[in-house]
């Protein structure tokens, strides 16, 4: 294989495990914050309780997301060079804006929260909470305007004296449709799976009976949180996709493996049979639904891949511009069915804890509950392959290729290196972040702390 | 001075923030096994640093974000062309930003003490690395007509280079061992002041060799200046230590690696990455650098934001200030425990430490 392939590999599977623990730092940083939030106006132990519960899992989570993100930020310029010379003058603006703007903060006062529960005055201690988490979601700004520009450039010139990229307008850069509607979007899928993880926890504890009355308004939580997180994603997600018809139509097109223009255009929930253009041996379609994802009008029209292709080829030279059509299809599919089984799960389950009700005795619902876990988290990470992947032959939509971005002073062997290095480094890491948190969930929250002692009695988190 | 110079010295700046902060992070891990006598003796160096190295790591990853942001070249040529060296300090830090929190989650002796050593190594590594790196950098390194790196891990591993990488080495040692006698108290903060002697020893010469190297061949006036500097705040670091004057000594050493980093990069200046193949080669200020518009920009996102961060986090420094000792640990470990007594029940962690008292 090619430096070129090789990178491509090793950057999405760093890419992909970097975002596993992503979301659920953006969603527990927050839900922790509130729960902390809770404890001090209300003044109910049981709030301080699962603080600390979710706050140590959170930051089981959160060490894996950090030092797994400082390898992204030097893969740009370790395996992308050439990438990295072209778009340095505007891509490096976000990214240099992210470490000081964000990264500074949420890891100063993370430290400021973890050591600070007996030096800080509690309010102060809960700001510390509520920055970190702050600085998280900003963070996830930055680095998704700087993703936005590669899918949809905009608020650049290409220098005609340096061949390279050159920043116009940070305004547009950092008020890019496509970042304004991918922040929202990622926000809310983060939501999905830290919603989808409460309810795991709760269940697993009220399958064994364990601090049932506690973890039933856990559970109820987390349901509510995902189906909230649910509807708000599809809509975000909706608003994305009308923007990637008139930004990406390729993207588009490649979505539904649709390789003729057609107006009305249908929407297949799958297929049976070769994706390449040629007749489908079987699909279910849903009539309408493509147009109406695509331009709001359930007549509107879809271009078809073989008009794209015509006018990419007119515009940029020729070339093929066409993804690797099935992953797109699938992808997107994938995305769309994961989300769509959790938030019907959630709503099962809001119904089944309904008001008065007892909680519901047959395993088979616990089972499902925690299992359940897994389908946000495929969700968004065919999210990332189908919106990556879609937007493939370029780097730089319209701009830059993904075969010109490759560094070229670094041999197949150094990164076959690399990438076999991070590959088991993580695998390692999978396991024992996934043990560690698992024993802290079969743990339970601390025991109850007694009433009317100072605060100075609370356990500290310490190494 | 051109916009262009000014990123320079942000960088410059970023980086010295960089060592002087992360450097006795990474002295105290490197200490862990020296100085560690007992599991409470490591958690006591621990926590030293535990609220503070996650925010000292930022400054590389700022620096690392302005290098891109300011001279896009010069990390692209960088980056790419230290390939396998970065590998080994992306590596490292990933292992020691775990450690620090899956090492106590687990209350085993065996789980620890292999923490331990991935702590260890997990500093030492880039410490080394980073030293080899700039001196690198100061030194030259292949680069063909479009920038790239036509060497290999090898070329790297000169002996200025590897001077350059025990020099950053022990200095880190030295600044971290001169930081746990100023933040512990008790035998621990006698044996790191006694350690700290003991790494001088090493490190005076290492850096002073090192100096004269780079201005023996990249000098010029001014970094002589700074140079001398460096050596005499270095010496001043020690003197102060040998009395007993913890915070003097830190702020020698502090004020050695400032030093250090701008006698490099006032020797660099005004290349970025100079090619040894051929001085056309050489990236500079000037060819590496991003749009006027972008630094102009990235300057007033500095101005405006720096100033806030160094607020707070000089506000957490000084919210951790107070000397810690084994009673900040909790009883369990106020008493030496020892690595071979397996204790069963809760793990260390989860039982309630006394007051550390800092609000009182």
């Amino acid at each position: 294989m090619s430096t070129l392939d090789l990178s491509r590999w090793q950057f999405g599977i760093t890419t992909v495990y970097h975002f596993i623990f992503v979301p659920l730092t953006i969603g527990l940083s927050l839900l922790v914050a509130s729960l902390q939030t809770a404890w001090l106006i209300k003044k109910n132990p049981a709030y301080l309780r699962l603080t600390k519960f979710f706050g140590k899992l959170f930051l089981i989570n959160f060490a894996v997301g950090v030092v797994t993100g400082i390898v992204q930020e030097f893969q740009f310029g370790m395996n992308w060079s050439a990438y990295s010379k072209f778009v340095g003058d505007v891509f490096g603006a976000p990214l240099a804006m992210e470490a000081l703007l964000a990264f500074f903060m949420e890891s100063t006062f993370l430290g400021l929260w973890i050591f600070g529960w007996n030096k800080l005055s509690p309010r102060v201690h809960l700001a510390t909470i509520w920055l970190a988490a702050i600085g998280t979601s900003l963070s996830a700004y930055f680095i998704l305007a700087a993703n936005a520009w590669m899918q949809h450039p905009v608020g650049y010139t290409v220098s005609p004296v340096t061949h390279r990229a050159q920043l116009t307008s940070i305004v547009a850069l950092l008020t890019n449709s496509t970042a304004l509607a991918a922040w929202p979007h990622v926000f809310f899928a983060s939501f999905l799976i830290t919603g989808a993880v409460v309810i795991a926890v709760a269940a697993w504890h009220l399958a064994r009976g364990s601090d049932a009355a506690l973890f039933r308004r856990v559970l109820r939580l987390g349901l509510s949180v995902t189906l909230v997180a649910a509807i708000a994603t599809a809509v975000t997600g909706d608003i994305q996709a009308r923007l990637m018809d008139s930004q990406q139509p390729m993207k588009m097109a490649a979505a539904e493996a649709l390789y003729n223009t057609e107006s009305p255009a249908s929407f297949s929930l799958f297929t049976i049979g070769s994706l390449s253009g040629s007749k489908e041996l079987w699909s279910v379609r849903v009539p309408y639904l493509l147009s109406l994802i695509a331009t709001l009008n359930p007549h509107g029209t879809v271009q078809g891949i073989n008009d794209v292709e015509r006018a990419y080829v007119r515009k940029y030279g020729p070339g093929d511009y066409k993804p690797i059509i099935p992953v797109t299809y699938w992808s997107f599919r994938l995305m769309i069915g994961f989300g769509l089984v959790g938030a019907l799960l959630a709503l099962i389950g809001l119904w089944l804890t309904r008001r008065r009700r007892d909680i519901p005795r047959s395993s088979w619902f616990y089972r499902v509950a925690i299992w359940a876990v897994l389908l946000p988290y495929l969700g968004t990470t065919s999210g990332w392959i189908f919106t990556e992947m879609g937007r493939q032959p370029w780097t730089v939509f319209g701009v830059l290729k993904t075969q010109q971005s490759v560094s070229a002073g670094v041999t197949p062997s150094s990164v076959i290196i690399s990438m076999t290095v991070f590959t088991l480094l993580y695998a390692t890491l999978a396991a024992i972040a996934g043990t560690l948190a698992i024993r802290h969930i079969r743990q339970g929250p601390p025991a109850e702390i007694p009433t009317g002692t100072p605060d100075k009695q609370l356990p500290v988190f310490s190494y | 001075m051109s916009l262009a110079t000014f990123w320079f010295i942000v960088i410059a700046v970023l980086w010295t923030g960089y060592f002087i902060l992360e450097g006795f992070d990474f002295g105290v891990g490197i200490l862990l096994p020296v100085l560690g006598r007992d599991n409470a003796d490591r958690r006591l160096m621990i926590n030293s640093i535990g609220p503070l190295w996650d925010g000292n790591e930022v400054w590389l990853l700022t620096a690392g974000g302005a290098t891109f942001a300011a001279f896009p070249l010069w990390y692209a040529s960088m980056f790419s062309g230290f390939y396998l060296a970065l590998l080994l300090i992306l590596v490292a830090l990933i292992v020691r930003g775990v450690c620090f929190e899956f090492r106590g989650k687990v209350d085993s002796p065996r789980w620890r003490a292999r923490w331990d050593q991935a702590i260890f190594f997990g500093s030492a590594l880039p410490a080394l690395l980073w030293g080899v790196a700039f001196a690198n950098i100061v030194r030259g390194v292949p680069l063909n007509a479009s920038h790239v790196y036509t060497g290999n891990l090898l070329t790297l591993l000169n002996w200025y280079g590897l001077l350059g990488g025990l020099t950053t080495l022990s200095l880190f040692a030295l600044h971290g061992a001169i930081f746990l006698a100023l933040k512990t108290d008790g035998p621990l903060r006698d044996r790191a002041r006694a350690l700290a002697m003991r790494i001088a020893s090493g490190a005076v010469p290492l850096a002073a060799l090192f100096l004269v190297a780079s201005q023996l061949s990249h000098g010029r006036p001014a970094t002589d200046v700074t140079a001398a500097l460096a050596a005499i705040a270095l010496l001043g670091a020690v003197w102060a230590a040998a009395r007993g004057r913890e915070g003097w000594a830190f702020i020698g050493t502090a004020a050695t690696l400032a030093l250090a980093v701008a006698t490099l990069f006032g020797d660099l200046w005004p290349n970025v990455l100079p090619s040894t193949t051929s001085a056309a080669y050489s990236l500079t200020v000037t060819n590496a650098s991003s749009s006027h518009y972008t630094l102009t920009v990235m300057t007033w996102v500095a101005l405006i934001f720096t100033p806030v961060v160094l607020a707070y986090q000089g506000w957490t420094y000084w919210v951790f200030s107070k000397r810690l000792t084994r009673a900040d640990l909790g009883e369990a470990d106020a008493m030496p425990v020892l690595d071979s007594t397996t204790r069963s029940g809760p793990g260390a962690d989860d039982v309630p430490p006394a007051p550390v008292g800092g609000r009182s």
